[in-house]
């Protein structure tokens, strides 16, 4: 694999994570379980979409065809996509749209930290960017898992359950393979495996502030990153292509 | 040779006070501080923006305005050329900018970003823009865009919006 082959995986990779966490988070709008909360789920849907448009477009540039940042979000299937399996798991309810929120938000902070030091001025350009929006995303997240785990014996218990099922989904993000490995090489990209620890602790002492228990497990599911999905995803971009797919061209 | 050029190009910084922000119309594109520099070169303007957060939907209209006003103004073929680093930040907003906010009834940003408190959410007093007292509370941390949190007056009871530190 050539660098450059392998810069536009990872800057899809990035752009799929966000892309595909941002339309779950879309899926809120006007369900959320209060006002303010439907609008701050939309408020940080549009952050990752935001996000997910300077990676696409980034990914273009780098390709250097005549594709556009559309074109990548609307005309790849599921085994082109990158996105690690934890963004494409379903809402279901408040407490496991939190949790999931909460993992990749403080996997998303520091990976980002690091990523503002890239030697790829674009993807530092980007990072540099992202971290602001991100802190408030992390802020969010962590409060309300503070507050559904340390309040009432429901929302505890919808909490943890959360928390075990999704827990088997977070060992992926700081797994390396090939592409990785080139470009943190190169000093592009990020040593995930060095974000574990502080991940960890840090999930960990906000964890036991919010009276919620970290599973033992460290077995966990892995794939997307290389296009091996969960079956969510094909119905993510069912909704998501329907339009572009059917009506081929068409804008606003 | 540099005395038209300049002429121009303080034209242009003038005209650009007339781009309005789409959300907050009070404020001027320059009022943000998101016009980061005018570049006069082989006759076409270029304007070199930055943008306040990265999905604001303002940031395209803003780009279409300011290349109609160039236009109006004689200046054709203008471009608009977005970077992100320097990332954007409240402290790039004028203080006049400030002004018309409050006046507006929005609560301008309060503090320097370069507290590492007030990036994590711990504001400081942030003042009523109807009755100016400071005895008011955080609604939630996201409001009606992007760039805004929810408050409450506990004094006048009125619900406002708090341009927030960025
Ligand atoms: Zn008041």
């Amino acid at each position: 694999m050539t660098k450059q082959e392998a810069l536009l995986k990872y800057v899809l990779r990035l752009a799929d994570n966000v892309s595909i966490l941002g339309h779950r988070l879309g899926e809120w709008c006007g369900h959320g379980p209060v006002l303010e909360q439907d609008i701050a789920m939309t408020n940080i849907a549009l952050d990752c979409i935001g996000q997910a448009r300077n990676y696409y477009q980034y990914a273009s540039k780098i390709e250097g065809i005549d594709k556009t940042e559309d074109d990548y979000a609307y005309l790849r299937d599921p085994l082109d996509y990158y996105n690690l399996l934890i963004v494409e798991q379903p809402n279901k309810d408040f407490a496991y749209t939190i949790v999931r929120q909460y993992f990749f938000d403080v996997f998303h902070f520091l990976f980002l930290q690091k990523l503002s030091d890239s030697k790829d001025k674009q993807l530092a350009a980007i990072a540099e960017k992202a971290i602001k929006e991100v802190t408030y995303h992390c802020k969010w997240s962590g409060d309300w898992v503070l507050r559904l785990g340390d309040g009432t014996d429901t929302s505890h218990e919808k909490m943890q359950h959360a928390i075990d099922i999704l827990w088997t989904y977070t060992g992926e993000m700081f797994l390396m393979d090939e592409v990785d490995e080139i470009l943190l090489k190169e000093k592009i990209g990020v040593d995930l495996i060095g974000l574990r620890q502080e991940w960890l602790k840090i999930v960990s002492e906000h964890f036991k502030e919010a009276t919620l228990t970290l599973p033992e497990t460290t077995w966990s599911q892995k794939g997307g990153k290389q296009g091996y999905h969960s079956e969510h995803l094909g119905y993510i971009l069912a909704d998501m292509q329907y339009l572009p797919r059917t009506y081929p061209g068409s804008i606003w | 040779m540099d005395t038209t050029k300049n002429k121009v190009l303080q034209e242009v910084w003038e005209i650009l006070e007339q781009v309005p922000d789409p959300e907050i119309p009070v404020l001027s594109a320059i009022d943000l501080g998101i016009i980061r520099d005018v570049i006069f070169h082989d006759g076409k303007i270029e304007v070199v923006i930055t943008p306040t957060y990265t999905g604001c939907p303002a940031m395209n209209m803003i780009e279409v305005n300011i290349k109609s006003i160039l236009q109006e103004n004689g200046f054709q073929n203008s471009m608009v050329t977005t970077v992100l680093s320097p990332a954007w930040t409240t402290d790039w907003m004028s203080e006049k900018g400030k002004e018309k906010l409050k006046a507006y009834g929005i609560a301008p940003p309060v503090g320097k970003t370069s507290d590492k408190h007030v990036l994590m959410g711990e504001e400081k007093l942030v003042c009523c823009p109807q009755c100016g007292s400071n005895h008011t509370e955080l609604i939630s941390q996201f409001g009606s865009t992007a760039c805004k949190s929810l408050y409450k007056c506990l004094d006048c009871k009125e619900p406002f919006d708090y341009f927030k530190c960025h």
